[in-house]
């Protein structure tokens, strides 16, 4: 069966290359990443979009999955969800989308979504899924840290995968070091109380927050997210930051040109 | 001994926890520290109780129906939510949760609506304590509900609709949670039912257990005994049925009996019967059945009464199905009419839609004689006049 020997041929693989984030994190720059909804604008857009993306040089991408009811996001990422649902796209077909995707790409991926759907898929068949055909990542805010670490820390590794948390400008120093020893790639820094695409900049509260982060040396690297939209607040949340991430104004972009122009996008953030 | 009550992190069985985003834990987590140590506290408790007896005017009533006894041939009885301050028994629940915010500190209050009873319930209590209201419904909602939009506003709330998804209900619970990730310091949200995450469940029905509380001892009082056969309720998200049922749960020789709407039929894909049509999953923070696709995504039920209408049930709810505890029944919306309107010609009672499908059991599923059955008549049915209206050609 050619099935054994692709999963030979994978833990040879797993054993030869560390996880392809950790890689990425270890490079001495600043990390891009950016998020997009599977399935939006165009139901068959996503291999397209990746692609683009690596050639830009982004250095890390979110795939979002589209979910009813994301209660985390704003009005940009919940319309592209609703449209991504609406043009048909679900878990087992973004699989089968990405089936080839290592064929030409090698940017880290991280799967993003909320947790129903993979519970639905099957939290082991979702992870081995991932692992075949080589995603790297999986954030799932509503899945929470006690739960992880009870029923799936141990899929999640025998998979490969990094788990990535989230912390707020109100989460306890206390809670973010217990998230820190869970972690073990990067941590999602959510740069304000908001859901995603709030707000516009950012102010002396996120200067504080981002220096009271700094100066907890962490273990894991830091990636700020929400309200990342330009080079300016990129290059603000990265003064400190490893990294920051790009959902809603990338969106936006593909909203109004498609896929055309990902390059230009990318170039005027850095 | 077995217990259906939430274990310590929130959990009915494999029902329940807090599966939320981290910019939701700090106000879950400070919650769920302190609501049991300020619920026992004495000046809470005073406060409350002297609420629930002189502005909602508690005890409500446990009444003998006699001629549905009669026709029914068993001892029916009504606990009577339906007289409660704003006509249902979600105003319990908003007077413990606005002392509750008091008490943390809060000055603003969300809250989620479909039908707008609990809108309506926790503008009166926003009122009653001068605090600030914010009310997310449904854009569809708010035009198919417009006398109780009208009655927030009055009542000095800010009615926001919710125009993502479906925009009804399920909608509207993720705009307040939204709300609430973006105000997460001086906001306390008002869930509406015992849906959500921990603490939420367990905090709503212990509010609501002053139901069950009463039906014992009027009970007693009327029957020599603390306990019915049968406590039947109408499930929504469940608050009701979760007060009704809370005092039994751990009392076997109590019937449970929880009543969802079935729609235009559990097959017709209009429905809201949960526990027939639902799977284990996450929906608003907790691990619950709920209506969804094969691929997670959660579908939107249909019921004719506006507060049925919700795709899951609290996980009390899903753990008292998964484990047998409870009996579950579901009632279309043609039978849940011709029970609201039977009750109106033997009782002279006019309920409302979603106490009507609690109702509405009697025709299929028979008594003893001697046994005393006692239903939550949740609501009355002004709410619902145009509904009743439109169905009957009145
Ligand atoms: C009168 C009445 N009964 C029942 C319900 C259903 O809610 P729950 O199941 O939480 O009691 C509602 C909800 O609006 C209601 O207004």
């Amino acid at each position: 069966m050619p099935e054994i020997g692709l999963k030979t041929h994978v833990s040879h693989l797993k054993s030869r290359f560390m996880n392809r984030i950790k890689q990425k994190l270890q490079e001495d720059k600043k990390i891009l990443s950016i998020y997009f909804s599977a399935g939006y604008p165009n139901l068959n857009d996503t291999v397209q979009i990746i692609q683009d993306l690596e050639k830009s040089d982004v250095d890390l991408i979110e795939i979002g999955l589209p979910f009813s009811d994301p209660l985390a996001d704003g009005p940009t990422i919940q319309a592209s969800s609703t449209a991504a649902l609406k043009n048909g796209m679900n878990t087992a077909l973004l699989f089968e989308q990405l089936e080839d995707i290592r064929k030409t790409v090698s940017i880290p991926l991280i799967l993003m979504g909320y947790f129903n759907p993979v519970l639905q898929y099957g939290v082991e068949e979702f992870c081995a899924k991932c692992e075949e055909i080589g995603i790297d990542g999986i954030i799932l805010p509503d899945l929470p840290l006690d739960v992880y670490q009870e029923e799936y820390e141990a899929i999640f590794k025998k998979h490969g995968l990094i788990n990535v948390f989230l912390i707020t400008p109100q989460t306890s120093d206390e809670r973010i070091k217990a998230i820190d020893s869970a972690s073990d790639g990067f941590i999602y820094m959510v740069s304000s109380a908001s859901t995603t695409g709030a707000k516009q900049g950012f102010g002396n509260e996120q200067s504080d927050y981002f220096e009271r982060i700094a100066h907890m040396n962490l273990n894991n690297p830091q990636i700020v997210g929400f309200g990342i939209s330009n080079a300016d607040t990129f290059e603000q949340a990265t003064q400190k930051a490893k990294g920051a991430i790009i959902g809603s104004a990338f969106i936006k972009h593909l909203t109004e040109n498609g896929v055309d122009g990902i390059g230009d996008f990318v170039k005027q953030i850095r | 001994m077995k217990s259906y009550h939430a274990d310590e992190r929130g959990y009915y069985g494999e029902f329940g926890g807090a599966y939320i985003p981290e910019m939701l834990y700090p106000n879950c987590e400070e919650l769920r520290q302190n609501y049991i140590q300020i619920m026992q506290e004495p000046s809470f408790k005073e406060e409350f109780q002297q609420l629930l007896k002189d502005y909602v005017g508690r005890p409500t009533p446990l009444y003998f129906a006699k001629r549905l006894s009669e026709k029914y041939n068993t001892k029916i009885y009504l606990k009577r939510e339906d007289l409660c301050h704003t006509g249902a028994h979600k105003v319990n629940n908003t007077i413990g949760q606005i002392l509750m915010a008091k008490k943390l500190g809060k000055n603003r209050i969300i809250a989620e609506t479909g039908a707008g009873q609990h809108g309506v319930a926790t503008a009166t209590v926003c009122a009653l304590m001068g605090i600030e209201c914010v009310v997310y419904m449904g854009e569809i909602d708010i035009a198919r509900q417009a006398p109780n939009v009208a009655r927030m506003k009055m009542l000095g709330a800010e009615v926001r609709p919710a125009t993502s998804g479906s925009k009804t209900l399920k909608d509207a619970t993720n705009e307040a949670i939204r709300d609430w990730i973006n105000n997460p310091v001086d906001t306390h949200y008002i869930i509406g039912s015992v849906v959500g995450p921990h603490p939420y469940p367990d905090m709503v029905a212990r509010f609501q257990s002053v139901i069950s509380e009463e039906i014992k001892n009027q009970l007693q009082e009327k029957e020599g005994r603390e306990n019915p056969d049968y406590v039947v309720a109408c499930v929504g998200g469940g608050s009701n049925a979760a007060g009704a049922f809370y005092h039994y749960l751990d009392t076997p020789e109590v019937g449970i009996i929880a009543v969802e709407a079935a729609g235009k039929g559990i097959d017709s894909g209009e429905s809201a019967a949960t526990s027939a049509l639902g799977k284990i999953g996450i929906i608003h923070g907790s691990k619950t059945l709920l209506m969804q696709t094969q691929d997670g995504q959660i579908t939107e039920p249909y019921s004719i009464s506006a507060g049925l209408d919700y795709p899951g049930v609290g996980p009390m709810h899903a753990h008292l199905y998964a484990s047998g505890r409870g009996e579950f029944i579901s009632i279309t919306d043609d039978d849940a009419m011709n029970a609201g309107l039977e009750l109106c010609k033997l009782e002279g009672i006019i309920p409302a839609i979603e106490s009507s499908h609690a109702l509405a059991i009697f025709e299929d599923r028979k008594f003893n004689p001697d046994d005393v059955v006692v239903v939550n008549l949740s609501g009355r049915g002004d709410k619902d006049l145009q509904n009743y209206i439109d169905y009957f050609k009145l």
